[in-house]
C-alpha cells in the first residue's frame, strides 16, 4: 500500500482525536465531580446535532448561528438532566444511577426514532479541501480539530485559572472539605453539568461537519467515548485527552489498513489488553 | 459566643453524642479532650454542619444553627479544620488557600486575606506553587489552618491538629495555634494530646463515650489528675 | 405461606395445560407471546443474578449474541447439532466473562467503571458481528438453515410451536431453580457483603474475586443458553436484536420494572413489557416506530427514581408490611 495513505490516515486520526477528546473530557468532568457516568452523554450530542440540522436546513439559519443554538441547547440539557434525573438519585445506589442514565439513553434514542425516523440527516457544507504533498486535508476536518483544541485549552484555563473552575477541581478531590469552605455542592454540580452540556453542544456542532445525525448516533460514538474514558482512567482528564488520540489513531489507521469496522475491533482488543495491563488507565500508577 | 445545649447526634443507628452542652466565650481558647472514640470529632462535625443533630440546640452569636448545611454555617463565621486536614491534594498551596475564601464576604477581600496568612505563615508563601499533597505533615497542618483563616472566621474549630505528627512538629503546630490565638481568634480545639493542649487553652472539657464528664479551667486543673482521668477514664 | 405454595402450583398447572386449551385461531399467537415471555424472563433472571448484588452489566447483549450466533453459524456452516453448539456457545460466553472478569474484579473495577466496561463489550460484540458480514450476514442478520426432514430433537427445530413452548417453560423453570439455589447457598450472603463493602468483605476472608467471577460466569452461561433457544425458535439472528446497548437495556428495564431482588420479578416485568409492546403494535402498527421503546425509557427513569424495587418488589413489600401490621405480635 502506498505509504501516503498511511500518513493521511495518521493525520486524519489526529484530526478526529480532537473532537473525540471533547466528548471524553466532558464525560470525565461530570464524573470527576458527581461520581456519576452520564451514559446518555453522546445522545445529548445527538440532540444538539438535530438542533443544528433543523435550524440550518429547515429554518435557514446560517451555520454559525445554528452552532450557537447547539451550545445553548447543550448547556440547557446539561442543567435539565441534572435537575430532573441526577439530583433525585444522587444518594442512591450506583446501580440505580446507572439505570437512570441508561434509561435516558434508551428514551432519547427511541424518541428520536419516533420523532424524526431513522433517516440520516446531513448538513451540507461546501468547504474547500487542501492538498499538501499528495495528502488531502478537507476543511471539514481541519476546522473542527482547530476549534476542539481551542476548546480544550479554554477548558484548561477555566479549570486552573478561574475561581469557580478551581472550585470544581477541589470538589472532585474532596467534596466534603469544599462544603466546609462554604461551597454549596448543589451549585457546583449545576455549574459542572452546564459546562459538561456545553461541551456536548460544541462537540455536536463540530461533528455535524463530517457526520450525519440519526437516532443511533450515540451507538456510534458512545461506546468509543466510554472506551476512551476507561483507557485514560475514569475521571482522569489528561489521560482522557491522550487516550482520545490513541484510539482515534488506531481506528483511523486500522480503518485504512483493513476495514472501518475492523478498526473499531482492533481498538477494542487494545482496550482489553490495556485492562489487563493497566486497569486504572494508561496514566494510573502501578498498585 | 458559641453555645451547645443538650446536643444528641450520631451516625445511622449509632449515637455518638448524648446531651452534650458546652460554651465558648468570645476570645477564649477551649479544649475538648478525651480518649479515642469519645465522640470528639463528631462534636466538631455537628457544630460545622456536616452532621445534623438529633436533638438539642446550637447557637452562635445568638443565631440558631442546628440543622443548617455546612456551606451555610461557614458564612456565619465558623471555620472547621477537619481531622486529617482534608486538603485538596492536587491543588497548589495558593489554590488551597483561595478555596478557603470561597464565601462571598471573604472572596471579595481574598488577596488581602492571602497576604495576612502569608505574613503569619511565611513557609506557605515560600511554597505557594507546591502541590498540597506533596507537603510534609506539619506543613499540611499549617496550610489547613491558613485555609481556615481565609474565610474571615470568628471562631476556628480544630480537630486533632497533632494527629500523625512527629513530636517536634506537634510543638510547632501548637505554637502556630498560639500565634493564631494571639491574633484574636476564638478557638475550640479537640485533642488527644492533653498535656500540650492544656498549655494552650483557658478551659477544657472532658468528653467520654459521648458525654461531658468534666469541665474546668486549664490552670486550675491539676494536670496530673486530668491526664490520668482523660487516658484511663473516670 | 401455604396459600402462596398452592397458588404457585396452580399457576404451574395452568402453564402446563395451556397449549391444550382450545383458543381457536388465537393459539399460535398466544403461544408465540408466551414463548417470548418465558425466554426473556429467563434471560432477565440470568441478568438479575448479577444485578441484585450490585454488579451492573449493561452489556449482556454480548453473551446473548455470542450464544445465538455460535449455534446458528455452526449449524449453518458445519451442520453441527445445536446441542453441541450450545455447549460451545456457553463456553464462548463464559470465556468472555472470565477474560473480562478477572482484570475487572482483581483490580476493583466496580460500579460505574464496571458498567462502562460492560457497555463497551456489548457494543463491540455487535460491531464484530456486523464487521464479519461475510459469514455472519452483518446487519441483515442470518437465517437458521432449515433442517427440513431432520427437524426434531437433535436439530432443535420444531414445526409445532407447542414444543418450543414447553422447552422455554422448562428453561424458565430451570432459571428459577438456579436463582433459588444461589439464594440459599453460601454465595448469597458473601455476595451481598461484597456488594455492600468490598474491603470489609475481603478483610473477613471472603474471596471477593472468586465469588464475583463465579456469579458472572453463571449469569453469562445462562444468558447464552437463552440466546441459543431464542435463535432456534425464531430461526433468525440479527445483531441489533441480540447484541448491543438496545437489547442489554431492554433486559435490564424489564427486570427493574418487575423487581430485580425477587424471584418472580423478571417474569412480572417481562410480561408487562411484552404486553405493552404487543398492545402498542396492535394499536399503532408500524406507524409509531420507536414509541414503545420511548415509553420504556421514560418508565425506566421514573421507576428508578420513585420505585427502585420494581412493581412486584414494591407490592410484595407493601403486602408484607400490612401482614406484619395486622398480625398480633407474639407475646
Amino acid at each position: 500500500m502506498d505509504p501516503i495513505f498511511l500518513v493521511e490516515a495518521a493525520i486524519n486520526g489526529i484530526l478526529l482525536g480532537g473532537v473525540l477528546a471533547l466528548l471524553a473530557l466532558g464525560l470525565n468532568l461530570i464524573f470527576g465531580v458527581l461520581d456519576i457516568v452520564w451514559i446518555a452523554y453522546v445522545d445529548l450530542v445527538m440532540l444538539c446535532m438535530y438542533a443544528i440540522y433543523f435550524f440550518n436546513v429547515s429554518f435557514g439559519w446560517p451555520i454559525w448561528a445554528a452552532g450557537i443554538v447547539s451550545l445553548a441547547l447543550g448547556a440547557f440539557l446539561g442543567i435539565a438532566v441534572h435537575v430532573l434525573i441526577i439530583s433525585p438519585i444522587l444518594t442512591s445506589a450506583p446501580i440505580n444511577q446507572l439505570l437512570a442514565t441508561g434509561g435516558l439513553l434508551f428514551f432519547l434514542q427511541s424518541a428520536a426514532t419516533f420523532l424524526w425516523t431513522t433517516d440520516h440527516k446531513t448538513v451540507r457544507l461546501s468547504l474547500p479541501s487542501y492538498e499538501i504533498a499528495g495528502i488531502f486535508l478537507p476543511a471539514t476536518r481541519i476546522i473542527p480539530f482547530a476549534i476542539s483544541i481551542l476548546a480544550v485549552i479554554a477548558l484548561y484555563v477555566f479549570l486552573t485559572r478561574t475561581y469557580i473552575g478551581t472550585a470544581i477541581r477541589a470538589v472532585s478531590q474532596d467534596r466534603e472539605a469544599m462544603s466546609l469552605m462554604g461551597a454549596s455542592p448543589q451549585r457546583i454540580y449545576l455549574v459542572t453539568s452546564a459546562v459538561g452540556g456545553l461541551m456536548a453542544g460544541l462537540a455536536g456542532a463540530l461533528l455535524i461537519f463530517q457526520y450525519s445525525v440519526h437516532p443511533f448516533f450515540g451507538g456510534q460514538f458512545g461506546p468509543l467515548t466510554f472506551m476512551i474514558c476507561v483507557l485514560g482512567g475514569l475521571g482522569n482528564m489528561v489521560g482522557a485527552f491522550i487516550a482520545s488520540f490513541i484510539m482515534s489513531e488506531i481506528i483511523s489507521i486500522g480503518g485504512v489498513v483493513i476495514t472501518t469496522e475492523m478498526g473499531y475491533v482492533i481498538a477494542f482488543v487494545i482496550f482489553i489488553v490495556m485492562m489487563f495491563v493497566r486497569p486504572g488507565g494508561i496514566l494510573a500508577k502501578r498498585e | 459566643m458559641l453555645e451547645l445545649g443538650q446536643v444528641t447526634a450520631g451516625y445511622g443507628h449509632f449515637t455518638a453524642l448524648w446531651d452534650v452542652s458546652l460554651r465558648v466565650a468570645e476570645g477564649e481558647a477551649v479544649a475538648v479532650v478525651g480518649p479515642n472514640g469519645a465522640g470528639k470529632t463528631t462534636l466538631l462535625r455537628v457544630i460545622s454542619g456536616l452532621i445534623v443533630p438529633r436533638s438539642g440546640h446550637i447557637a452562635f452569636e445568638g443565631a440558631a444553627l442546628a440543622g443548617h448545611p455546612a456551606h451555610d454555617i461557614v458564612t456565619h463565621g465558623i471555620a472547621h479544620v477537619p481531622e486529617g486536614r482534608r486538603l485538596f491534594p492536587g491543588l497548589t498551596v495558593a489554590d488551597n488557600l483561595k478555596m478557603g475564601a470561597f464565601v462571598p464576604s471573604a472572596r471579595a477581600r481574598y488577596r488581602e486575606r492571602l497576604e495576612r496568612v502569608y505574613t503569619l505563615f511565611p513557609v506557605l508563601a515560600e511554597r505557594q506553587k507546591q502541590r498540597a499533597g506533596s507537603m510534609s505533615g506539619g506543613e499540611q497542618q499549617m496550610l489547613a489552618i491558613g485555609r481556615a483563616l481565609m474565610s474571615c472566621p470568628k471562631i476556628i474549630l480544630l480537630d486533632e491538629p497533632s494527629l500523625g505528627l512527629a513530636p517536634v512538629m506537634v510543638l510547632r503546630v501548637f505554637d502556630l495555634i498560639r500565634r493564631v490565638r494571639e491574633e484574636g481568634y476564638t478557638i475550640l480545639v479537640v485533642e488527644q494530646n492533653v498535656r500540650q493542649v492544656l498549655k494552650l487553652v483557658d478551659r477544657a472539657y472532658l468528653l467520654e463515650v459521648g458525654r461531658i464528664k468534666m469541665e474546668g479551667r486549664a490552670a486550675e486543673l491539676a494536670e496530673q489528675d486530668f491526664v490520668r482521668k482523660a487516658y484511663m477514664g473516670v | 405461606m401455604r396459600r402462596g405454595r398452592l397458588l404457585a402450583w396452580a399457576v404451574l398447572l395452568l402453564f402446563l395445560v395451556a397449549p391444550f386449551v382450545p383458543m381457536g385461531g388465537m393459539q399460535q399467537y398466544v403461544l408465540h407471546v408466551a414463548i417470548q415471555i418465558f425466554i426473556w424472563s429467563f434471560i432477565g433472571q440470568a441478568w438479575s443474578l448479577m444485578g441484585r448484588f450490585g454488579l451492573v452489566s449493561l452489556g449482556h447483549g454480548a453473551f446473548l449474541g455470542v450464544g445465538a450466533y455460535t449455534t446458528t453459524l455452526l449449524w449453518n456452516f458445519y451442520s453441527l447439532t445445536p446441542w453441541i453448539g450450545a455447549l460451545l456457545a456457553v463456553a464462548a460466553a463464559v470465556g468472555i466473562a472470565v477474560v473480562l472478569g478477572i482484570p475487572c474484579f482483581r483490580f476493583r473495577v466496580i460500579g460505574h467503571y464496571f458498567a462502562l466496561v460492560t457497555l463497551a463489550v456489548g457494543e463491540v460484540i455487535r460491531l464484530l458481528i456486523v464487521a464479519e458480514r461475510d459469514w455472519t450476514g452483518g446487519s441483515l442478520g442470518a437465517s437458521l438453515k432449515t433442517a427440513g426432514t431432520a427437524s426434531g430433537l437433535w436439530t432443535l427445530q420444531f414445526a409445532d410451536k407447542r414444543v418450543f413452548y414447553y422447552a422455554s417453560l422448562v428453561l424458565f423453570l430451570a432459571g428459577l431453580w438456579v436463582w433459588d439455589r444461589v439464594d440459599r447457598s453460601m454465595a448469597r450472603p458473601a455476595l451481598e457483603a461484597i456488594g455492600e463493602d468490598e474491603t470489609a468483605a475481603a478483610s473477613v476472608g471472603i474471596r471477593v474475586t472468586r465469588f464475583k467471577l463465579g456469579i458472572t460466569v453463571v449469569s453469562a452461561a445462562l444468558t447464552a443458553l437463552g440466546g441459543v433457544l431464542y435463535a432456534q425458535y425464531m430461526s433468525y439472528v440479527n445483531p441489533d436484536t441480540l447484541s448491543g446497548i438496545g437489547v442489554s437495556l431492554k433486559i435490564v428495564f424489564a427486570v427493574v420494572l418487575g423487581g430485580m431482588y425477587s424471584l418472580m420479578g423478571p417474569l412480572v416485568g417481562t410480561a408487562l413489557t411484552t404486553a405493552l409492546a404487543e398492545a402498542l403494535r396492535i394499536a399503532f402498527g408500524l406507524r409509531f416506530l420507536g414509541m414503545a421503546d420511548t415509553i420504556y425509557g421514560l418508565l425506566l427513569i421514573i421507576f428508578i427514581i420513585f420505585l427502585p424495587a420494581g412493581i412486584y418488589g414494591s407490592l410484595r413489600e407493601a403486602i408484607r408490611r400490612r401482614a406484619a401490621g395486622s398480625k398480633p405480635s407474639p407475646a
